[in-house]
């Protein structure tokens, strides 16, 4: 029902009672006039009459009232009325109505936040049709199907996928529809991509696997729906037009539907083209079995009653022929087929969303103790009036109903004000890029579900703590509490709100331990050594094959760029790095090294499978890579042989036993070049900030003419200065070269975002859980001061110190924050496992965390009760025995 | 003033849909016709009479509509629905049943035991 037609529908139903009411009130009035016209007629004066007749019939507002229920029933009316004095009552202690509606909003708030996510991430499969028969094969799993020959035969040879597709990452391409070259990220993919995902455009047509003929055969553009809002305008005449992509013509297609982001949840890629065109725009060989960089992943529909375990064999089969037939380049482990969308983080994206899930139901949990606990005082501060509904014949049902509803309107209106504030920060969530020059988004869904599961869990909550005074009404003897008034007995038993209050302490000192895990393991992983000093440092990010340098002008046009750079006053060194520096985007390339002495180079002969960077002289300096042993690479290097290179303390403790036998030593890589060692660097962090100790070597980038790279320059001057200054110098050298000028640690907050996500979710959930622990502990004490004021003043009167008063006003309370902190703190550091997958070095046994939580559960029990203690010291004895 | 017998529980309902079937009435008509067939044996409250009329009403025994009483008064005439007479023999029955059952109950003597 729509909210319009249930208003009229409301409407009609008071005015109809309305209506009701006065036709009753007419009728009862007609029969009082029939009597009355009886007793005139039997020859009482008039006034007498009516008198008399009103006085027969008894109280008329009672029946008035009795008859409109009897005829109404009391279903929709008892509800009706419920609410009108559920709302009554509440409005009697506002107090108590903001605490407990705040306390749910920011729960439900949190939950909703929390669900919008995991459902995006998690529940719901990518947004194409049939995505639940989607499966593929990896990244990160095995590398082997990631040469475009391999997938062919994946592809041709499988008898589990309808078809198989396959996608490559195109990122900072250049874009140029007219004048305006701008860089876009987008995939390169296999003819069939949207045939096999049952796609359909939004405009035009897409490419499908009959206009491949081979490299270079289908210069053709399909814009994503987002991109061609935003770069093209909503342009339909975009159709048809050719753009400039790296300076090749390509022909616009067509454009996606707005539903259809890409087939990586996480990257919401600008253009799809055909992979076809990879090589030619500077991308990965096709041709090559070997190269393992031309695909990201292949994926495809499961035939019916084909499983993932059965696809997973089938591959593996496929695999093993592949061996056979290529010993050399295809050297296959274990293939593993997997549901397309999250590749290889699906593992740890769905033990971090189900962490943070547990922990959002846990600050729901602790608010609902936290409520139960106030709605129970709030309850227990009636049990008069509760007492004398009862005496006066109302029944238990009824009062427990009257409670329920307002422990329902409660979490409603929480719900509603958590679900109100949660929106617009999934919205803007979904609308997030973290990173300017990455496609990198959170899949976010703000559609119906996650009202379903705000109602569902305001309910819920709503149940939960109006279900905690039930004990007390069935238990209430009004005889009792009429005679002697509310102030019952001050037990020494242990009640049902202290539970409350120790469990949600315990949640409270749960959350804040593990957010102080993930916030130390942030801050070391930002202070951790990495290998290089990324501050004062700009990077450069250019592609020379997009601005169209052919192979041999690029070792030139890199020495160019460097002394350009090198030139803009306050630089104090620079150097170059080809692909990614360390820790950029997560990419980093293994080279496979064999001993100088091994000849036969097929993968079962590795020595070792470092990480490899090309980099150019000076590059160490601009780095802030600190050299242990030997020299740094020089301009005349390319000409030396055995190829000169640099080596990692870790390189060399691993393939030569230490840093000291490994100078002057000498290697094969997989092309078969042979090696020597020159010199000795730092270790450090290459791919990701979690990786163990890694080996790497830096070779000299002038034998490698690589068209992307990045400039590393080093200066203190203020960076936007520097940024404006290098645009320049670089637009001196070619105008049409784009470059991508971030600072280095604006690039590493990349390999942080995992680690910053957990540390503010977490922060946020602690932070969440300790306002509900300082509510909680400051109500139960305010409580125990309030009801045991009379005592404190005699002890006072009889002597007592104020510790004395305070450890007997306070101690209880105390005593129960410090059980639940310590349980809190256990499940903390036993739940900080599960945070080792995300975040640097999760480690809970560091005393700084442990030292943290007891603080922080301290001051906040501090904090809690420095208002209630404040009262129980300034108790005035004589004042308080004149009161009573 | 003669000795009224309290109402026992369920009776007022019967004795309404008694009154009605006889004739189409108002409230206080009712209230009459009552007294009339009861001998003024029962008491009640004037005002008690409408819930009760109420509560059949909505079970939908009783037809109200509105009409001009013998003292050109407006006022609501009830008559009985076809449910309300199913319901007016079945509960005639079920009555007669009991009393004549209790009947029989207290005027046992020692000897028919």
């Amino acid at each position: 029902m729509n909210p319009i037609t249930w208003l009229r529908s409301l409407a009609a139903r008071l005015f109809d009672r309305d209506g009701a009411a006065r036709e009753i009130d007419e009728e009862l009035r007609a029969h009082i006039a029939h009597r009355a016209d009886d007793l005139i007629r039997a020859g009482t004066d008039r006034a007498r009459a009516e008198r008399q007749a009103r006085i027969e019939f008894g109280g008329l507002e009672h029946y008035k009232e009795e008859s409109h229920h009897a005829l109404s029933g009391s279903m929709f009316d008892g509800f009706f009325h419920d609410i009108v004095f559920a709302v009554r009552i509440l409005r009697k202690s506002p107090g108590f109505v903001v605490s407990a509606v705040t306390a749910l909003a920011l729960a439900i708030g949190a939950n909703a936040v929390v669900f919008g996510v995991m459902d995006a991430m998690i529940i719901h499969p990518l947004n194409v049709p049939d995505a639940k028969t989607l499966y593929g094969t990896q990244y990160g799993a095995d590398l082997e199907f990631q040469s475009y020959p391999s997938y062919v035969d994946l592809r041709n040879r499988n008898h589990s996928f309808e078809d198989l597709a396959a996608f490559n990452f195109m990122l900072g391409t250049v874009l140029n529809p007219g004048n305006d070259p701008q860089p876009a990220n987008g995939f390169a993919t296999s003819g069939n991509y949207f045939t096999v995902l049952q796609e359909q455009p939004f405009l035009g047509r897409f490419y499908t696997a009959a206009d491949e003929h081979g490299q270079g055969s289908a210069p053709y553009l399909v814009l994503a729906y987002n991109y061609w809002h935003a770069r093209f305008h909503d342009d339909r005449g975009v159709i048809g037009r050719v753009v400039l992509v790296n300076k090749h013509p390509f022909t616009v297609l067509g454009v996606s539907s707005p539903e259809f982001g890409g087939t990586l949840k996480f990257v919401a890629p600008d253009f799809f083209m055909p992979i076809v065109e990879q090589e030619i725009l500077g991308g990965n060989s096709l041709n090559d079995r070997a190269n393992t960089a031309a695909i990201f992943e292949s994926f495809g529909h499961l035939k019916p009653g084909v499983t993932q375990q059965l696809a997973e064999a089938d591959a593996n089969r496929v695999a093993g022929e592949l061996v056979k037939a290529y010993p050399k380049e295809f050297q296959a482990t274990h293939v593993v087929i997997g549901r397309t969308g999250l590749t290889a983080f699906t593992g740890p994206v769905h033990g971090f969303m189900a962490a943070l899930m547990m922990l959002a139901g846990m600050i729901l949990l602790a608010a609902c103790a936290n409520l139960g606990g106030l709605f129970s005082a709030h309850t227990s501060s009636r049990a008069k009036e509760v007492a004398l509904r009862l005496a006066l014949g109302s029944t238990r049902r009824r009062i427990l109903r009257q409670l329920m509803t307002e422990a329902m309107l409660l979490a409603l209106c929480g719900g509603t004000l958590g679900v109100l504030g949660g929106m617009p920060l999934l919205t803007r969530l979904s609308t997030w890029q973290p990173f300017a020059g990455a496609p990198l988004h959170i899949p976010v869904s703000t559609g119906a579900s996650i009202y379903v599961v705000a109602l569902a869990l305001a309910l819920l909550s709503g149940f939960l703590f109006g279900i905690v005074p039930v004990r007390l009404v069935m238990q209430a003897n009004p005889y009792e509490v009429v005679k002697a008034g509310a102030t019952g007995k001050v037990g020494r038993k242990v009640t049902v709100r202290e539970i409350l209050l120790v469990a949600q302490i315990a949640i409270c000192a749960l959350l804040v331990t593990s957010s102080l895990v993930a916030v130390r393991a942030l801050v070391r992983s930002v202070n951790a050594s990495f290998g290089f000093e990324p501050r004062n440092t700009l990077l450069a990010g250019v592609n020379l094959a997009t601005a169209g340098y052919t192979n041999d002008q690029i070792p030139q046009m890199d020495r160019r760029l460097l002394d350009a750079m090198a030139a803009i006053p306050g630089v104090e060194s620079v150097g170059l790095v080809n692909n990614y520096p360390p820790l950029v985007y997560t990419a980093a390339f293994r080279e496979n090294v064999f001993n100088e002495q091994t000849h036969d180079l097929k993968l079962s002969n590795i020595a070792l499978a470092p990480y490899r960077f090309n980099v150019s002289p000076g590059y160490l300096k601009a780095a802030g890579t600190t050299l242990l042993e030997g020299r740094d690479l020089n301009w005349h290097d390319d000409k030396v042989s055995p190829v000169p290179a640099l080596a990692n303390r870790q390189f060399s403790k691993q393939m030569f036993g230490g840093i000291n036998g490994a100078m002057g030593k000498r290697f094969r890589i997989a092309d078969g070049t042979l090696v020597e060692v020159v010199g000795i660097i730092e270790d450090g962090k290459y791919m990701s900030l979690t990786e163990d100790q890694q080996p790497a070597i830096l070779m000299p980038s002038m034998l490698y003419n690589d068209p992307q790279s990045y400039l590393v320059v080093r200066s203190s001057r203020d960076p936007n200065q520097l940024a404006k200054l290098m645009r320049a110098s670089i637009r001196d050298l070619d105008g049409g070269l784009h470059a991508d000028i971030q600072s280095w640690n604006q690039l590493l907050e990349v390999v942080q975002f995992p680690a910053r996500m957990a540390t503010m979710a977490l922060g946020a959930l602690g932070l969440m859980g300790a306002v509900l622990s300082i509510t909680g502990i400051f109500g139960m004490a305010t409580y125990s001061v309030s009801r045991r004021l009379k005592e404190l003043g005699i002890r006072v009167a009889l002597g007592a110190k104020r510790i004395e008063v305070l450890q007997s006003a306070l101690g209880r309370a105390l005593r129960l924050l410090a059980i639940g902190s310590v349980a809190g703190l256990a499940f903390g550091l036993m739940a900080s496992r599960v945070l080792a997958f995300i975040v640097y070095q999760a480690t809970p046994r560091d005393p700084f965390v442990l030292a943290g939580a007891v603080l922080a559960m301290a001051l906040l029990g501090l904090l809690a009760t420095w208002i209630p203690a404040q009262r129980a010291l300034s108790v005035n004895p004589i004042a308080l025995l004149r009161e009573e | 003033m003669p000795d009224q017998a309290q109402l026992l529980p369920g009776t007022l309902d019967l004795l309404i849909l008694k009154a009605v079937s006889l004739g189409p009435l108002h409230g206080y008509g009712i209230l009459l016709r009552i007294g009339q067939i009861t001998s003024s044996a029962l008491l009640i409250e004037q005002g008690a009479l409408y819930p009760a009329l109420f509560r059949l009403v909505r079970q939908g025994l009783l037809k109200p509509s509105w009409g001009v009483s013998d003292n050109n008064r407006r006022a609501k005439f009830y008559e009985l629905t076809t449910a309300g007479r199913k319901r007016f023999r079945e509960e005639t029955e079920g009555w007669n049943r009991v009393a004549a059952a209790m009947a029989a109950a207290l005027g046992a003597t020692a000897e028919e035991i």
